[in-house]
């Protein structure tokens, strides 16, 4: 029972660190209309960034408030310097062009950092576990992210609800060319949108340095489990996102940890060994299928057109 | 019909005779290197071509293409550490294991469309990817060594060099003749115009789902091919084969060399994995010019190369009155 609880909030933490990097996505995806496949990218620079001022810094906190900064700096610099000219083109201008930035920036990366990966140590009071329920510890960090996705969760709900701006984004979103026409900088609100998803995929990496190694090539397998996640959730909508982002991260992580005694239960030992692997890291590319296959527009498609 | 003398037939005509005429230079150049590029050139030129198919001219943007050749090489593979070498049962298990999952994935994902139709070739490909990376007997992760090529009629033996080149390249010619006929046919003018309007085509009677589908298991079988091919040039098959990023590459060919003609995916082939070659042995970091260059022939050259080409052959035609 501890343990399934344990990974319960495993799956949990999982899921809302998927949705940092997800909510980015389908923001830019819902109102610039782009696919940005070099999203993965500025989670990797996020990761790196901190890795290097938290050992520049010494600080952890300043290390990762630097990193943000930076990521935000970047998206905003992409987006003004390239992305910018590929809106209202086809998507596959989109896939080629940012497939064109991973290449860009996996190499510069190379060329910065070198090609070993780096690794951001934690400091000691975050390097503990805690006691979340009676008789059940937590590694303090893992716990840290939830609250922290949680917050950054809640605010980002609030600024897209309950703000101006997060209005001019709402009606970006739904008819672009309006907002335009009745006199908002939507040049300008277009980078901020991207600066802002660029800052939450670099709050994903920076928060999932600690526990993986930040190396060359990071962003790319998690950038699929965003992208399914934003597709599943419905392109363009945040609350599909996080609800997509759960999904997938509680499938993920019970699927990996109970999936080979289920399988076990049922077939053979060497065929549930065989099986095991392969079936957990499918599980959500299935998820997917089914969900299209049965809704083409994802769970809450965000009415357009 | 004899084709005009346009600069940009020139240049792919002089293409086409420079890679039958390839081997010849390798054998008196010595240049073993250059053979095994070019082999492997075709090959992913033959990739190319059948994704160009759905992607140029019907407008489906697959982004799992390279899915095909992970599993025409795994046939192969799987079927030699078996103990089955016969080309003739390996390449069709090959070419129907491929055509059976694009029957799959197209029949469900052509019920969605854009971002979505991408998304869903993606994860069905990503599915393919950790199905192999799980099969220990198939060597899992690590990839799977093919200690024998495949074993057809006499002469005709796959690891002379030579042989296996001009089969390879006989195949590339053999698919551009299919496309070719497929896009001109009645076939192709209706997938043709359900890429420029789907509900316009159903309205004057047709089925656009159909002929879609149909395409796009023609297009999956041709890669699958390719895969076989690649297994058999590589002596060896791994899950990398099939990794989004080379569903990716495959898809830079087709738009660096021009969608929706027939020779462009040959011409981006040809293009980006020489590019490869020439900006790896000028600096370590080549990546780093690659990606920007991408970038600017999505800002700039739309049609591709093909369509670069072209276009200056009439500014030359113009600029010099006849």
């Amino acid at each position: 029972m501890t343990l399934f609880i344990e990974q319960c909030l495993n799956g949990l933490q999982f899921g809302l660190l998927l949705f940092m990097l997800a909510a980015g996505l389908t923001l830019v995806f819902g109102i610039m209309d782009l696919v940005n496949l070099a999203h993965g990218s500025l989670y990797m620079l996020g990761a790196y960034f901190a890795a290097t001022f938290a050992a520049f810094t010494g600080s952890f906190i300043l290390g990762a408030v630097l990193a943000l900064a930076a990521t935000l700096l970047v998206g905003m610099a992409v987006e003004v310097i390239a992305l910018r000219r590929l809106y209202g083109r086809d998507h596959l201008d989109h896939v080629l062009g940012t497939f064109g930035l991973i290449l860009f920036f996996d190499e510069a990366v190379r060329l910065i950092w070198g090609p070993e990966g780096l690794s951001l140590p934690l400091p000691s009071w975050l390097n503990a576990s805690i006691q979340v329920l009676p008789g059940v510890q937590y590694s303090a960090y893992r716990f840290s992210i939830i609250v922290v996705t949680l917050f950054v969760a809640a605010g980002l709900y609030i600024l897209v609800m309950r703000t101006r701006v997060g209005m001019l984004i709402r009606a970006g979103a739904s008819n672009r060319e309006m907002v335009g026409a009745l006199g908002v900088n939507i040049k300008l609100l277009y980078t901020l949108v991207f600066g802002l998803g660029a800052a939450l995929a670099g709050l994903a990496g920076l928060m999932q340095a600690p526990i993986l190694t930040v190396q060359i090539g990071m962003g790319e397998n998690i950038l699929i489990l965003a992208f399914v996640i934003t597709v599943i959730g419905g392109i363009g909508s945040v609350r599909g996102a996080l609800v997509a982002a759960l999904l997938v991260g509680f499938i993920d992580t019970l699927g990996r940890s109970y999936l080979p005694d289920i399988l076990r239960e049922l077939l053979s030992p060497a065929a549930a060994s065989t099986l095991a692997p392969a079936l957990s890291s499918m599980l959500i590319y299935l998820l997917m299928a089914i969900v299209l296959i049965f809704k083409p527009e994802g769970l809450f498609a965000a009415g357009r057109k | 019909m004899m084709p005009a003398l346009t600069l940009r037939n020139i240049v792919v005509g002089a293409l086409m005779v420079a890679l039958i005429l390839l081997p010849v230079y390798a054998q008196l150049a010595d240049d073993r290197f250059l053979m095994t590029l070019f082999t492997r050139i075709i090959i992913l030129a033959l990739a190319a071509v059948s994704l160009n198919l759905i992607l140029g001219f019907g407008g489906m943007m697959s982004f799992g293409h390279a899915a095909y050749l992970g599993i025409g090489g795994y046939a192969v593979g799987m079927l030699a550490k078996e103990g089955i070498m016969n080309g003739f049962i390996q390449w069709p298990v090959a070419l129907g294991a491929s055509a059976l999952f694009a029957l799959i994935v197209g029949a469900l994902s052509l019920r969605t469309r854009g971002v979505y139709f991408i998304m869903i070739t993606l994860a069905f490909a990503q599915m393919a990817y950790y199905v192999v990376s799980g099969i220990a007997r198939y060597g899992g992760d690590d990839g799977l060594t093919i200690y024998k090529r495949s074993q057809f009629f006499e002469p005709l033996n796959l690891s002379n060099k030579t042989q296996f080149y001009y089969l390879c390249l006989a195949i590339l010619f053999g698919a551009i003749y299919l496309v070719r006929r497929l896009v001109n046919s009645r076939f192709g003018m209706v997938i043709q115009g359900a890429r420029s309007n789907d509900v316009r085509m159903r309205a004057i009677g047709f089925s656009p789902y159909r002929y879609k589908l149909v395409a796009f298991v023609i297009a999956g079988t041709l890669c699958g091919l390719a895969g076989a091919l690649l297994a058999n040039h590589t002596d060896f098959v791994s899950p990398s084969v099939m990794y989004w990023t080379r569903s990716g590459d495959l898809i830079i060919m087709v738009v660096l060399g021009g969608m929706g003609t027939v020779i462009g995916p040959v011409i981006g082939a040809v293009t980006l994995l020489v590019l490869e070659e020439v900006l790896s042995g000028i600096t370590e970091y080549w990546q780093i010019i690659l990606g920007p260059l991408l970038l600017l022939v999505v800002l700039f050259a739309r049609g591709g190369i093909d369509g670069l080409l072209t276009q200056l052959g009439e500014r030359l035609r113009r600029g010099r009155p006849s």
